[in-house]
């Protein structure tokens, strides 16, 4: 309750930054190319977010940043190093693949191979048994006797 | 165990796995996200100090004592809910903080400072919050323990409170200092 309350007054505290637009540079090609970098990387203040969607004040400063560093000539790959470099991985909104993330990336596959297998497993099984017993030729003699004499009841 | 039992009982198992999980990812917090930089050497700054802006400190300046680094703004309510435990700290001078005054104005956190008490040695103003990009700050309040080396050692992502101090912070400066 405690961790919640200081998670609240951390949004507050963020929000109470929040402005209403971010300030776009003259340069319509920068700004494009600004926004396709934004859009990899996550705000920490607002975690489902992009930085390219979140107007929180990190988010603003950080695209600031980036426009800073294209101006420089840095590649898109430089840029976000530098992101990973200071906040890591969680940063991208595309995990790379590491020994730390490998179940996040094959987890599901791995869960989709073992319900596809088991699915196989149990229509294979269920099809054997659904099969006709064979009958003797005793058994078929008994059914017919009782299919064609009318109980005494 | 029959395979009967095995099957009425198999979901209910799957089911009591699943709360485990989702179990232990509501204790943890999601905004806690481990810092790449611990270990790494404190990014490389030199800022104006608070009280006489004439006057800078470089991060370099402050080799060779174990520190804390606390990043505060007067805006951030959550930095009211910690402070009155770094003044406790301070008094205590166990280890010397330093503030990073982050994206605020000089006035107002002056004026801060004097309703609530200055646990800092100084702080430091990173009004850009350009230093606070470079130290991975996401979340004010957040404290940084640096040692003699200059490497960052432990990050506090929100608020220290006491029981982080006494358990995790205060062990770890002691720890540092000896070595």
């Amino acid at each position: 309750m405690k961790a919640f309350l200081i998670v609240l007054a951390l949004c507050a505290a963020f929000l109470a930054q929040a402005k209403v637009a971010p300030n776009t540079s003259a340069d319509p090609a920068l700004e494009a190319r600004m926004m396709v970098i934004a859009e990899e990387l996550r705000c920490l203040v607002c975690q489902n977010e992009t930085i390219a969607a979140s107007h929180a004040d990190l988010a603003v400063d950080l695209k600031n940043q980036i426009r800073l560093k294209l101006k420089e000539g840095q590649s898109q790959k430089q840029i976000l190093d530098f992101m990973v470099e200071r906040y890591g991985d969680f940063v991208l909104y595309r995990p790379p693949l590491k020994t730390t993330t490998v179940l996040l990336w094959l987890g599901p596959f791995t869960l989709l191979a073992v319900a596809v297998l088991m699915l196989v497993v149990n229509v294979r099984r269920r099809r054997r048994s659904a099969q006709p017993a064979a009958l003797s030729d005793e058994d078929i003699a008994k059914a017919r006797a009782l299919l064609v004499t009318p109980t005494q009841n | 165990m029959n395979s009967s039992t095995v099957k009425r009982f198999l979901p209910l198992g799957i089911f009591l796995v699943l709360i485990a999980f989702l179990g232990i990812g509501l204790t943890l917090n999601p905004r806690e996200v481990p810092s790449p930089l611990i270990n790494k050497p404190l990014p490389q700054f030199k800022l104006a100090v608070l009280s006489e802006p004439e006057k800078t400190i470089a991060a370099i300046d402050l080799r060779g004592q174990v520190w804390l680094l606390n990043v505060w703004a007067s805006w951030c309510v959550a930095c009211r809910v910690e402070h009155p435990v770094l003044v406790e700290l301070a008094k205590t001078k166990q280890v010397p903080i330093y503030g990073l005054n982050y994206k605020d104005k000089s006035p107002a956190a002056i004026a801060w400072l004097g309703n609530f008490g200055n646990p800092y040695v100084q702080s430091l103003i990173d009004a850009d919050g350009l230093v606070g990009i470079d130290l991975g700050v996401y979340g004010v309040p957040e404290t940084f323990v640096v040692d003699k080396q200059g490497l960052i050692r432990y990050k506090q992502i929100g608020p220290v409170t006491p029981e982080a101090l006494r358990d995790t912070i205060l062990p770890l400066v002691k720890k540092l200092s000896a070595s």
